[in-house]
């Protein structure tokens, strides 16, 4: 430890420039990165910037306690990000907080009214039989019965890849109609190990084999279903967010996806033959064995994998578009593969123009139908952009109130000595402004008011070490010592108790951090930033200065507004110095 | 030089101090008494739990509300169904308060009174929160007091030792007890805001007894060398050479939690800022005390417990009872207590005269580097 300490303090004793360009560069060097990034102030969180804040707390469902883990949580909040995103709602942020919360945020300006409903109720899924479906928007689009040519579609989604072909098909020929959701680009084919045609009879009422859309058969609510379905727009986010809304998983029902050319595409679909509840897991998977790419793997459980026989089986018979069965989250496609044959065994996989993102996106939405949990709003917080702004304002105004109030009594305490104080105050100021404004786009950190409280408290605590360290200076100083060996002697004691202090403070943050949730957390964080930002700013700034400034004549000499006057101070006559002069520094330092 | 300056140097010197260990019985009883009344306002009075913690719904309209307190009451009784808690705030707006809602028909309840009271609901602000919240806050928080206790209990038994670790928790204890026993005696609200405030508190009450403990630990590393000084002298005059430090520490601290609970209580009325620097001041205050009257008396009573420390005493009694230093007033000795590096010298002082006496004392002082 002695020889540590020992070694430390004299480099920073050679060279204290060396420590005060090294904190300038990394000044500048943020502030550069800050001005380059272009994100020149911290992000603000909903309290400060107005907008909506939902907290929402997972309950499992009974003896599956278990179910609360990162995975699913994960899966959820990329569900709802989906959701909300959905809505046309840009920058909406879904993160998880603790084991159990997802914190979704919605900026002002944006219908949140329509964003909570999407997030609070919980995700339907649903595999449903399609009975028709056609490009949406325009006339253009042909009627999907008129070109249900099997091969042809085979071969447009076999070569899923090209879509040049696809594109200078539309309108005509079926593989664009046929094309999948979402942005998973599912011209998806869905094949098994599983075998045999399974004829069971069909449960689906209106999947009679109609030849267009208009000319429906089957039963008699199916022409009001016609009608939905001529005049849906999928086009029209307004349109798409109400189809289907309200249905029953027993209906009949119209929705709409995007293919993979990210078209919308509208559907008349039946029933929904398996729940997203039957699907046990699902998978991306990189299928380097027959080289089809990625791909999406689903396991049923026993019942789900009973109604998925059952219902691939019937669609296998069928002409397309009909022997597809769409995977619809929240009332919309997500994915339509086309069944080549039963598939019993409660394994199924889904092949097609994936890519690692797409597939994983699609094995995330069919794992959430799986997720046993529902997730209840624990708070809704909506603040006005006008409130938002005020109480900025009013946190800025009380951190002006309080930094003004810390730097007077400084002054008038410590007097010249303050400046180095006020100065380092500064430094650590602007660091932590800085910090903020990168850690917005890099960690997503954004300054709430709880934040801001944090920040101005940690204006005693940095304020603390300067205390800290100019007391142990004058102690010496009171010993009869000159500024400059003061400096020296105080610095190793004063740099202990800072250390050990700021570490306890650093502690509380940390824990807070990691246990607590919402405001408690952006509290914590800034507490954390700015004890380790004053432990760096201490060492490499205050330091360093008073080394320097020791050496000028005004506080060497202890001029009587330094703040270092060793008559003020009351030190004693220099006399015991010449009796008897000082060991070296540090030797009994053990 | 400012008073406090001088006030530095006089207690460097030990010309002047109070005998906080000696006195530890007065202040013990006192922290006591300030525990009892908290617990028993806790237990009779119990906490003004914000609306947080029951569920609820908090409604702020935009500013310069025309309408009375009382009519907004009613509409917002009207429109729940259950009953409103309707409050001014310092510029003009209203803060509605309804309990008992749920998240689900507050959208309801905000369209309806926005209808009555005229104005936008978007510009209605709206705080909703589910009746678990609170609670799973402040689960959260006292887990994370849990968690902290622990680790800092740890902490400081490897940095310094035990007993001071457990003279810390009894004082972290003992301020989050009397700032949660004033809640309860003054009726403040109690809302996340408040926990975020309490649980600073943990690091900040800590912080400053560990700077006590840093010196006091510095002090007492050659104790058991010397035989002048018992280690309660010796704990005592590290308190006293940490004082100047301790109250610039505290004002700097309360300095801009003052700003919060200005801006925030006088201009915004009501809400985080408020609730956050409440907390905050009142239990700095209470955690400068204890560092000073309860944790380090605290250490220096069990410490006199070891039975090195015992002999230490009767050494340190024995010599004093030879009557070597007669002219010497007890309680000043007790004070200017000199760093254990001082031993060789500590026969002279008597003759040189009251100013260099003193000074004879100072010189040891710090961390008796010399010896």
């Amino acid at each position: 430890m002695a020889a540590l300490k020992k070694g430390k303090n004299a480099s920073a004793t050679s060279n204290p420039w060396r420590s005060l360009a090294l904190i300038l560069i990394a000044m500048v060097a943020l502030t550069g990165g800050m001005f380059a990034s272009g994100h020149t102030t911290p992000r603000l969180g909903i309290d400060l910037a107005g907008g909506t804040s939902i907290t929402l707390a997972a309950v499992p469902e009974a003896g599956q306690e278990s179910a609360i883990n990162k995975t699913n949580m994960n899966t959820a909040v990329s569900i709802m990000e989906r959701r909300v995103n959905g809505l046309g709602v840009s920058e909406a942020e879904v993160q998880t907080q603790g084991t159990r919360n997802i914190i979704v945020n919605i900026p002002k300006g944006t219908n949140s009214k329509q964003a909570r409903e999407q997030v609070g109720t919980t995700a339907k899924l649903y595999f449903r039989p399609v009975i028709a479906t056609e490009l949406a928007g325009g006339g253009t689009a042909p009627s999907p019965s008129a070109t249900g040519d099997e091969s042809e579609q085979d071969s447009g989604k076999d070569k899923a890849t090209d879509k040049a072909t696809d594109k200078a098909t539309d309108g005509s020929s079926p593989s664009a109609s046929t094309g999948p959701s979402a942005s998973a680009t599912t011209q998806g084919r869905a094949v098994t190990d599983a075998l045999k045609a399974d004829e069971t009879p069909s449960a689906s009422p209106s999947g009679k084999a109609e030849d267009s859309p208009s000319a429906t058969g089957g039963a008699s609510g199916d022409a009001d279903l016609q009608a939905q379905y001529a005049a849906l727009d999928c086009t029209k986010e307004s349109v798409r967010a109400k189809a289907g809304d309200g249905s029953k998983a027993t209906d009949s029902i119209v929705a709409c996806g995007q293919n993979s050319q990210g078209q919308w595409q509208k559907y008349v679909l039946g029933p929904a033959a398996v729940d997203g509840t039957d699907v046990d897991e699902a998978d991306a998977v990189l299928n380097t064995q027959t080289g089809a790419g990625w791909i999406v793997t689903m396991k049923f459980t026993g019942k789900g994998a009973e109604k998925f026989a059952d219902i691939t089986g019937q669609l296998a018979q069928k002409q397309s578009p009909q022997n597809q069965f769409a995977i619809v989250l929240d009332n919309e496609v997500v994915s339509d593969p086309y069944v080549s044959q039963a598939l019993t065994g409660g394994n199924a996989e889904i092949s097609g123009n994936f890519n690692q993102q797409s597939s994983q996106e699609l094995a995330n939405m069919l794992s959430y139908g799986a997720l046993p949990l529902t997730f209840r709003e624990d708070s809704v917080t909506t603040v006005t952009a006008a409130l938002g702004g005020e109480q900025l304002k009013a946190g800025l105004i009380a951190g002006a109130i309080g930094l003004a109030l810390v730097v007077l009594y400084l002054l008038v305490y410590y007097r010249g000595l303050s400046f180095i104080a006020i100065l380092s105050l500064l430094v650590s100021a602007a660091l932590t402004y800085v910090i903020m404004s990168l850690l917005g786009p890099t960690i997503g950190f954004a300054l709430n008011l709880p934040a801001v409280c944090g920040a101005i408290v940690a204006i005693g605590i940095t304020a603390d070490s300067f205390i800290v360290f100019f007391e142990r200076v004058r102690d010496e100083i009171r010993e009869g010592r000159t500024l400059r060996p003061a400096v020296e002697r105080a610095w190793p004691r004063a740099r202990r108790t800072i250390l050990v202090s700021d570490f306890v403070s650093f502690l509380a943050a940390a824990v807070l951090f990691v246990v607590t949730v919402g405001k408690v957390q952006g509290f914590a964080f800034t507490l954390g930033l700015t004890t380790v930002l004053d432990v760096v700013v201490v060492f490499l700034f205050t330091k360093p200065l008073l080394t320097l400034m020791a050496r000028r004549k005004f506080f060497a000499s202890g001029h009587k507004w330094s703040g270092l006057d060793p008559k003020a101070l009351g030190a004693k006559p220099p006399l015991r110095r010449t009796r008897r002069s000082p060991a070296p520094a540090m030797t009994k330092e053990a | 030089m400012s008073k406090l300056g001088t006030l530095g140097a006089r207690l460097h010197h030990g010309e002047v101090g109070y005998d906080f260990v000696k006195n530890r019985k007065i202040w013990y009883a006192v922290s006591i008494l300030i525990t009892i009344l908290a617990i028993a306002g806790l237990a009779v009075r119990g906490l003004h739990m914000g609306i947080e913690f029951q569920g609820g719904a908090v409604f702020t309209t935009p500013k310069n509300m025309t309408v009375s307190v009382a009519t907004a009451e009613g509409y917002a009784e009207e429109a729940s169904g259950h009953d409103a808690i309707v409050q001014q705030l310092g510029d003009g707006s209203m803060r509605i308060q309804v309990a008992g809602i749920d998240t689900g028909t507050s959208d309801k309840i905000k369209d309806t009174l926005a209808e009555d009271l005229k104005i936008d609901a978007e510009q209605i602000n709206a705080e909703l929160v589910g009746p678990s919240w609170g609670e799973q806050i402040a689960n959260k928080a006292w887990q994370g007091l849990g968690i902290f206790m622990v680790l800092v209990v740890i902490y400081l038994a490897i940095a310094f030792e035990w007993r001071m670790a457990v003279a810390a928790f009894v004082a972290l204890i003992h301020d989050i007890t009397i700032t949660v026993g004033i809640y309860a005696l003054v009726g403040f609200e109690v809302t996340p805001g408040t926990v975020i405030g309490l649980l600073t508190i943990l690091g900040y009450s800590l912080y400053d007894t560990v700077v006590v403990f840093d010196s006091l630990k510095e002090q007492t590393r050659d104790i058991t060398k010397q035989n002048r000084w018992t280690y309660s002298e010796i704990a005592n005059r590290s308190i006293n050479s940490t004082l100047v430090r301790s109250i610039n520490t505290t004002v700097v601290a309360l300095l801009p939690v003052a700003g919060l609970l200005f801006i925030g209580g006088g201009v915004l009325g009501a809400g985080m800022l408020n609730d956050i620097s409440l907390s905050l001041f009142v239990g700095l205050a209470a955690g400068a005390y204890s560092s000073i009257f309860i944790a380090t008396p605290l250490v220096a009573d069990l410490k006199e417990l070891e039975p090195g420390m015992k002999s230490l005493k009767k050494r340190v009694m024995a010599k004093r009872a030879q009557g070597a230093d007669e002219d010497e007033d007890p309680q000043t000795a007790t004070v200017a207590v000199g760093g254990p590096g001082d031993e060789g010298e500590d026969v002279t002082p008597a003759v040189v005269g009251p100013r260099s006496r003193s000074a004879s004392r100072g010189r040891g002082r710090p961390s008796g580097k010399r010896r």
